[in-house]
């Protein structure tokens, strides 16, 4: 045993001969400061990439647009636009409303799924892991356009249809609606969705189902007692993983939305692009977050009573 | 009651409904995007019921386009630049995570994740926002270093894994054989986490190869494969060579992800 603990030491010690300069030594006796080191290169460029643009987006927010450059004195001119009229509240309203619905019609058709695998396949486990995953992993705007080519005027449902003989004329509300933007987000989120939620019924001690079957306890009952509460931290990652980013979604509801299927992502698109407001793009940006940021906790704070009042 | 016999055998009778239930799911998630090769193949301008016979002529038209070549190599560079960059990141940054105790490691993790559930879109704008401001024009590497920040958290993901697994009382025998620093990660080290570098690589080029939303806001003149494809959206007549395209990318990239996926994998589960 003694043995076994000296030898790194010794190592250590002979390591340490070698290396003669202060700093190498320095960061030798240092482990946080090796860690950080090795850290700092992906650290940098996530600053890079992400805190310095955020703080520069909330700058750009608190501008107005002047012709075709910016005013840059400093007004809520823009926040109190977004909050004075209606199109905007109701555009985020619309997109929250979208993404909600299409997380929970997620949530509800991939549960099953990531129950069967956890609980049901005991052959291959990593073959449908990877099965049930693999498309999240494909281009999202093919994924997409994919459903239009289905939902199109002339696409598969109708075409099919009507050389089916099922229907006289296409059915003009698959394409250009919300219903169609929904099924496509809920489609292409799936794959991903499934992942938290499988873990977290994996993750299940079987002896404990055993032990409600044991004390009586039916199927259901031993779900709802057992099953659904111990894999709710899964089905939560899950909402959270569908939701945020879907609520800024602008390809789906491009290619698919129409009129009433526009979210809030193209309005920011169209003020980054033909409208040319960068200042209102950008707080539209801000106030699209601190919604989702608000969403969120309030989401967490409620799960988290429910499930202070089952435990 | 069973020959089986033992507690668990309740969990491990078949469940004939969720079987059915399991196999619709797989259908439904991979037939919309078969249909998208189906019509590649349809001799007709028209994406529509009833095919009207096999071709291959919006293949063979997708091949005499420069525009379509151009695109694709404006995306493997891209792509094989951020898989390169993100992977040994990843490396440095998943070995620091799980071997030293650092102070704040929680925090630093959380932000390393931080853009798997923030909308693309506002990373795609605040860049947008961040570049224009110091002047840098639009260009492949805007849209490197988008794609760099998208494909971040995915490497980390990926190689976390693999250097949990990691005993590191192999780098101290290495150390204890006389091997410094250096070597030992080379031999000791590397080895045993190669899978997972693999798995990063393709999975981080395919997941760049594929990025719309960032490289939307990014992209200067020289189009990526998706932009390419988003402009001709817009032209009803390019639709049988675009989805010619479609099934091209879709086929490539669902081979690069299986294989990341079988071997990143690899010793991790059935050891």
């Amino acid at each position: 045993m003694a043995d076994t603990s000296l030898s790194p030491a010794e190592a250590r010690q002979s390591a340490e001969r070698i290396k003669t300069s202060w700093f190498s030594a320095l960061l030798y006796r240092s482990e946080a400061l090796r860690g950080y080191l090795l850290m700092s290169p992906t650290i940098l460029i996530l600053t890079i990439g992400i805190i310095i643009p955020f703080f520069i987006l909330v700058a750009m927010s608190l501008w107005t647009r002047d012709g075709f450059g910016f005013d840059t004195t400093l007004t809520m001119a823009n926040y109190a636009r977004t909050w004075d009229e209606p199109i905007f509240g109701a555009l985020l309203q619309r997109s929250f409303w979208i993404s909600g619905v299409a997380t929970v019609a997620t949530i509800l058709v991939c549960y099953p799924m990531a129950y069967y695998v956890a609980f049901h396949v005991h052959k291959n486990k990593m073959m449908w892991i990877i099965l049930m995953t693999l498309p999240f992993w494909t281009s999202y705007l093919l994924r997409v356009f994919a459903w239009k080519v289905i939902l199109g005027y002339e696409g598969v449902i109708n075409s099919g249809f009507m050389s089916l003989g099922l229907i006289e004329a296409p059915l003009e509300f698959l394409l250009y609606s919300q219903t169609a933007v929904i099924i496509t987000l809920a489609h292409a989120w799936a794959a991903f969705a499934i992942l938290p939620m499988y873990v977290s019924l994996e993750k299940i001690d079987k002896s404990l189902l055993e032990a409600a079957t044991d004390l009586g306890d039916g199927p259901v009952a031993r779900f709802l007692r057992i099953t659904l509460p111990l894999s709710m931290p899964g089905i939560i990652a899950a909402s959270f993983l569908i939701f945020i980013p879907t609520t800024g979604d602008y390809i789906t509801p491009a290619l698919l939305g129409g009129p009433d299927g526009a979210m809030i992502g193209n309005f920011i698109q169209l003020q980054f692009g033909p409208v040319n407001n960068w200042p209102m793009g950008a707080t539209l940006s801000i106030v699209l977050m601190l919604w989702i940021s608000a969403i969120a906790l309030v989401f967490l704070f409620v799960t988290k009573k429910a499930q202070d009042k089952i435990a | 009651m069973s020959a089986r016999g033992d507690t668990g055998t309740y969990i491990k009778r078949p469940n004939r409904p969720l079987q059915i239930y399991a196999v619709i799911f797989l259908i439904v998630l991979y037939v919309p995007v078969l249909f998208i090769p189906m019509f590649s193949f349809n001799d007709s301008i028209y994406v529509r019921f009833p095919l009207q016979g096999f071709t291959l002529q919006w293949y063979a038209e997708l091949w005499s386009r420069d525009a379509v070549w151009a695109a694709l190599f404006n995306s493997v560079k891209v792509g094989a630049v951020v898989a390169a960059i993100s992977t040994i990141l990843g490396v440095v940054a998943a070995r620091a995570i799980t071997r030293y105790r650092i102070p704040g490691k929680s925090a630093l993790v959380t932000f390393i994740m931080m853009p798997l559930v923030i909308p693309g879109i506002i990373f795609g704008v605040a860049l947008l926002v961040l570049l224009s401001r110091m002047g840098v024009p639009l260009s492949l590497y805007t849209v490197t270093l988008g794609h760099l920040i998208v494909c971040l958290p995915f490497a980390v993901a990926t190689l976390l894994p693999r250097f949990e697994g990691f005993d590191p009382s192999m780098e101290e025998a290495s150390a204890d054989l006389g091997e410094n620093g250096w070597w030992t990660f080379w031999r000791v080290t590397f080895p045993m986490v190669f899978p997972g570098v693999v798995a990063s690589l393709l999975l981080t080029f395919t997941i760049s190869f594929d990025e719309f939303i960032m490289a939307f806001f990014l992209t200067g003149t020289d189009a990526t494969l998706p932009m390419y494809i988003w402009g001709q959206l817009r032209f009803p007549q390019e639709f049988p060579s675009v989805l010619a395209l479609s099934s091209l990318i879709l086929f490539i990239s669902f081979i690069l992800v299986f294989i990341a996926q079988r071997v990143g994998r690899m010793g991790l589960e059935d050891a």
